[in-house]
């Protein structure tokens, strides 16, 4: 199972064997990692699950579309790596993917 | 940070608390007791994607029942709290056990408003609240048959809008004279009415229900106007009372919801509350308020863990609510209630997205945000930072929303 690694804005950090098709937000509520909110289930509707992919990993990820994209924009302290991790669905490929969580979802 | 916390409920607010208390270094035992059967279910999926059948009871988990466990926390299902002692820190549930607790968390939600109609329990007539409520409707459901459901808020459009989807025949009965008539403006009232019946739903205002006549199988709902409607399947989505009483009984301070402070404590120092059932002091609102929504079950919850870890921090957050209808994703940011100006941008007749911006004293209270995530996202930091924008530039579409923010 593909592991992912998070990283809290207070520098914890937290390993999760993550599924093949699970989205790197569920990942994280399934092992209370608090970091990660995704308030709305992972609908796209709350950007709650803001997350900083590792550079050397973002080419993997692939920037965000549409309205993620749009929300993204706006939420607290945006970078160019960033993305709503409901949107990003575990893949093979992303076996050791290290994501940086921002100090608030909101 | 040692000994048992109990968490009465195994709603969202149950299901962060338990895992922002680990977080937050609660090293003792975290219970979890609730009635429901199963482990803490997302709920807004259950008049969407669940009533659809798009997706399975176990993959609405907010996280596999397993996950609890393997984080030491332990979960109590299908077990109701009959009482609580505060005197002795103990609660008594509904096989006889008495637990201890050194704190209490009551997250304990809210229930179906119960309807005044005669033969509301026929079957065939639903409420839509819990995951064993939408499995009753779904084991009705068929396209050759037909639905009436009774009120036309946020959970009434939603099921019309999936029943429509799966090709039932589907009628929507609103007491007051429009849909959403205690959340929206006139102006989204009629955009949302619009879409549905565009989308084949027939939408009746002004109407009261009185009776719900069954005469095996088919069931008639007869109206005060005397206007009568066959119906295969009907729900009920009124709106939704917080559940108080275990609070009211052991007497904790109860005013539309069990009162906490802002840092989710109750009147009592070992109890904290989360969720639907509280009802709390909002500075940037400048009063107390209680909401109905997951991101208000969530961050409550976070603040109440944080409470019972000594690292207190304030819940003072402007609501935001979602609703999922056909291709129309619906983002609120605020509240609405007491606006006196109602400012549009986009064309809500023609297009399928616009923003409803709602002012008092020229002030930003709430946006209606559909199919306009930027919007949306800009409404929240506005509201947070108190920022004011001239109601013709709320209106105007050439001007990149996120420029009012610099």
């Amino acid at each position: 199972m593909p592991l992912i690694h998070y990283v809290e804005a207070n520098g914890a950090e937290y390993e999760a064997e993550v599924p093949v098709g699970e989205s790197v937000m569920q990942g994280a509520v399934d092992n209370m990692i608090d970091g990660i909110l995704g308030e709305c289930g992972g609908v796209c509707s709350c950007a709650t699950c803001h997350c900083y992919v590792d550079e050397d990993w973002f080419d993997k990820v692939g920037p965000p579309e549409g309205s993620e994209q749009l929300m993204l924009e706006m939420v607290p302290d945006p970078e160019p790596t960033s993305r709503l991790s409901c949107q990003i669905k575990v893949t093979a490929e992303l076996d050791g993917l290290i994501v940086r969580l921002p100090v608030s979802q909101y | 940070m040692q000994g048992r916390v109990v968490i009465v409920g195994t709603g969202h607010a149950a299901a962060q608390l338990a895992s922002s208390l680990r977080q937050q270094g609660w090293q003792g035992e975290i219970l979890l007791v609730g009635e429901e059967p199963c482990a803490p279910y997302q709920r807004p999926p259950l008049s969407k994607d669940y009533l659809v059948g798009e997706r399975t009871a176990d993959n609405i988990l907010i996280r596999p029942a397993a996950a609890y466990a393997s984080h030491g926390v332990d979960l109590l299902t299908g077990r109701r709290v009959l009482s609580i002692d505060r005197a002795t820190k103990m609660i008594a549930l509904d096989d006889g056990q008495q637990l201890s607790y050194q704190k209490l968390a009551l997250c304990t939600g809210a229930r179906a408003r119960p309807a005044s109609i005669r033969g509301v329990g026929s079957p065939g007539v639903f409420y839509l609240r819990t995951l064993a409520d939408v499995d009753g409707i779904r084991a009705n459901i068929s396209p050759d048959k037909s639905a009436v459901i009774i009120g036309g808020g946020y959970i009434g459009l939603e099921a019309a809008a999936a029943l429509r989807g799966l090709g039932m025949a589907v009628t929507l009965l609103e007491l007051q004279e429009r849909v959403l008539s205690r959340v929206c403006a006139p102006e989204v009232s009629d955009f949302y009415s619009r879409v549905h019946r565009e989308e084949g739903v027939d939408i009746r205002v002004g109407v009261e229900v009185l009776t719900i006549e069954n005469d095996g199988g088919v069931k008639t709902v007869v109206c005060s106007d005397g206007s009568r409607f066959h119906a295969d399947l009907i729900i009920i989505g009124v709106g939704i009372i917080p559940n108080v009483e275990l609070a009211e009984a052991c007497g904790l301070a109860v005013d539309d919801g069990i009162v906490v402070d802002e840092l989710a404590r109750t009147s009592d120092p070992d109890i904290v509350a989360a969720g639907d059932c509280t009802n709390h002091p909002n500075d940037l609102l400048g009063r107390r308020v209680r909401l109905e929504s997951v991101p208000n079950a969530m961050e409550q919850a976070k603040t109440a863990a944080g409470t019972l870890c000594d690292r207190p921090v304030p819940y003072q957050v402007y609501p935001w609510f979602w609703s999922d209808q056909y291709d129309l994703k619906l983002q609120i940011a605020g509240l609405s209630e007491g606006y006196d100006q109602v400012v549009l941008r986009g064309g809500k007749d023609r297009q399928r997205g616009f923003v409803a911006w709602y002012l008092r004293g020229g002030r930003l209270l709430a946006a209606d945000c559909i199919n306009r995530p930027k919007e949306f996202m800009v409404a929240r930091q506005l509201l947070a930072r108190k920022l004011a924008v001239a109601p013709a530039m709320l209106a105007d579409e050439t001007i990149d929303p996120k420029n009012w923010l610099s």
